[in-house]
């Protein structure tokens, strides 16, 4: 299948009193057609920054400072910001769904108000057209009897409702990318099976690729076709989603695995904790970020830069110089 | 089970806040936050109190430790009700029950020390008798945690969230509690900080004899891990409890099925295979919930029968109790 976006050594910064702070550093990765991705990792490690960056949705005191973002074979760091082209792409070709759906949404507009205004925008619809539109598609991502609701305010709207508003909204200019931050990450357990079930459905039948961007390992197990693993504004593992859970070879990967508790675990399971904590990106060291706490760590580690990213086989590539074969690394 | 090791026992608790409307304040309805909970905790046992939010989880713990008034039934703690214990003796008892918070960003105090902090309850309840004792018991609580006693005059915002979250145990810690409420202890923090956290409450039960925790989350996969036996809350009422190995392999309630299904397990070959259960709709409001089994109306087993009464908990097997007519 073709690539759909690809892209190539980004790195984004922000400046700060304290120093320049690296939060997402020299990053690759690609998305083909129709394809569902993960990009996995903790809080701070840049998975959000990276997909702002694509979206160009970085204000200052941050600053896209390298790299490419190719989409549909166009750099989009050509175009600025606010340029038509940029704004033409934005929210329609690639929609991007953010996690707090109590926030995302304009509380002082109606439902009806915020997912016309993007049909009217980018697809130059009649308001009546875009109307009928915004209820066909608040019809598909599931909120019953949308007729009587598109008037309705946000507030009106349960957390689940919203998001699904949020996803209706994404999906409306028929995206060739849709990017969900975290979309389920603050709402209930049921309710986040029900969304990304739906949120499944639905790029399928819309043909458009999907990026889940979560900490949450088992969401990427149950939905992504190939995950990146993130730390410290890095990919450190990439590979298609069976050889990460099971062959996981970089030690953070490893690490991950160890310390979440399992549904099916046996019992008396123990947790493995990632001892210490992830980095200040102020005044990063040039060698592997994740050194302090590794447990695989060897000589070489010490004395050269943070690694590049190395094939294991085909598809799947880990930032690391330890041999992490050696030992038996089952998950969990 | 042994009636000598019970710690707590509930019984048909049930809490209701008032909703007040207009000028006067009139009562117009209830919000049934808990209603009808019973379970009993031993010593040295770990219950998992697990569902999503509004389901009352928290309510209940707030009930123990007496923060809230039960509007009905019995919390016999060490053989003493709670429920209609006189402000001095429930100050008196609560040295013995202690709270974990969820968030420990908000739960400390940002002007106080972590010494401050983790010393307070002593001051509080007339622990420590001179300023050395006092001196020795707060560093000793902060190696406990697997803090550096050094770091007893940092203030809060000086700690990384997991730190923060171990100065909260240390002080949960500081008058000996026999029990321990852990209200979504991990659930702000990073997924490779809460093993740190979660290995840390698991070896501190290991090592304090008599020490029970009433684990509240709603990540069932912790909830497991870190339990005996788990119950399953829904809407205000337990639908099934039963020791937590029982739970992933033999659930009998249809919500205990749903909840199970919608977390995802890290393992793309498991989830290929997994039974994946969908369920319609959302919860319903506490103000207003349905006749009989609260879950009826998005149970895929649902029968008419179902909207008459809410079903008791009836024994299945041993340890395993279930609220539902078709199980």
């Amino acid at each position: 299948m073709a690539e759909i976006l690809k892209v190539n050594n980004l790195i984004t910064q922000f400046k700060t009193e304290s120093g320049i702070v690296k939060a997402v550093n020299d990053v690759s990765y690609y998305i083909n057609e129709q394809e569902i991705i993960g990009l996995v990792g903790e809080s701070g490690c840049g998975k959000s920054v990276s997909q702002l960056s694509v979206m160009q949705l970085i204000n200052a005191p941050g600053k896209i400072t390298g790299g490419e973002i190719i989409f549909e074979g166009q750099n989009l760091l050509k175009y600025k910001q606010h340029s038509p082209e940029m704004r033409s792409i934005r929210g329609a070709r690639i929609a991007m769904i953010f996690q707090e759906p109590m926030t995302s949404l304009n509380p002082v507009l109606t439902i009806g108000q915020q997912l016309t205004e993007m049909l009217v925008l980018h697809l130059k619809m009649s308001n009546e057209d875009a109307r009928k539109r915004a209820i066909q598609l608040m019809g598909m991502v599931g909120i019953p009897a949308a007729e009587g609701r598109i008037d309705d305010y946000p507030h009106n709207f349960s957390g689940g409702m919203r998001q699904r508003v949020m996803i209706a909204m994404g999906l409306s200019c028929d995206p060739r990318i849709l990017i969900a931050d975290e979309p389920t990450t603050a709402l209930d357990v049921t309710t986040q099976a029900q969304l990304l079930e739906m949120m499944k459905d639905m790029v399928q039948r819309f043909r458009a690729s999907l990026v889940i961007v979560t900490h949450n390992l088992g969401v990427v197990a149950r939905y992504a076709e190939r995950i990146y693993i993130m730390y410290a504004g890095r990919i450190v593992e990439s590979g298609t989603t069976k050889d990460i859970f099971s062959k996981p070879r970089h030690p953070y990967t490893m690490g991950l695995l160890k310390c979440i508790p399992r549904l099916d675990e046996e019992e008396g399971r123990k947790l493995v904790p990632i001892e210490g904590l992830p980095p200040n990106l102020i005044n990063m060291p040039t060698t592997c970020a994740f050194l302090p706490r590794c447990s695989w760590k060897i000589e070489r580690c010490y004395k050269d830069p943070w690694p590049e990213l190395t094939p294991v086989n085909d598809n799947h590539f880990i930032r690391c110089y330890a041999d992490t074969k050696e030992k038996k690394s089952e998950p969990g | 089970m042994n009636q000598d090791n019970l710690i707590l026992d509930v019984k048909d608790l049930k809490m209701y806040f008032p909703v007040v409307r207009g000028l006067l304040r009139r009562k117009v309805a209830d919000v049934k936050a808990v209603d009808g909970v019973t379970f009993k905790l031993m010593r040295d046992e770990t219950l998992g109190l697990v569902g999503e939010s509004g389901c009352g989880k928290t309510t209940i713990g707030r009930c123990i430790i007496g923060l809230y008034r039960a509007t009905g039934g019995q919390i016999l703690f060490e053989d003493e009700d709670i429920t209609s214990m006189s402000e001095k003796k429930l100050r008196e008892v609560r040295r013995n029950i202690a709270l974990i918070f969820q968030d420990p960003y908000s739960s400390l105090d940002p002007r106080q020390s972590a010494g401050g902090i983790v010393g307070e309850p002593l001051k509080i309840h007339n622990m420590a008798l001179n300023k050395g004792e006092y001196k020795d018991r707060v560093e000793q609580l902060l190696r406990i945690v697997g803090l550096d006693p050094s770091m007893v005059d940092r203030f809060p915002h000086e700690f990384s969230g997991g730190q923060r979250q171990r100065i909260g145990v240390a002080r949960a810690l500081a008058c000996d509690p026999s029990l321990i409420i852990c209200d979504e202890p991990i659930s702000a923090l990073d997924v490779s900080i809460q093993a740190q956290i979660i290995n840390l409450l698991e070896e501190l039960q290991d090592s304090v004899k008599g020490l029970s925790y009433l684990f509240i989350a709603h990540d069932l996969s912790v909830v497991r891990h870190i339990s005996d036996r788990v119950a399953v809350m829904y809407l205000g009422h337990i639908m099934e409890i039963c020791k937590s190995r029982v739970l992933y392999e033999n659930p009998l309630h249809p919500y205990t099925r749903a909840l199970l299904s919608a977390i995802p397990i890290a393992d793309p070959f498991v989830e290929e295979t997994r039974e994946r259960i969908i369920l319609k709709g959302e919860v319903p409001s506490p103000l207003n919930p349905p006749p009989g089994c609260p879950f009826h109306p998005r149970c895929f087993m649902a029968i008419p029968e179902c909207s008459q009464a809410v079903p008791p908990l009836r024994t299945i097997s041993d340890g395993h109790e279930v609220a539902c007519i078709r199980a």
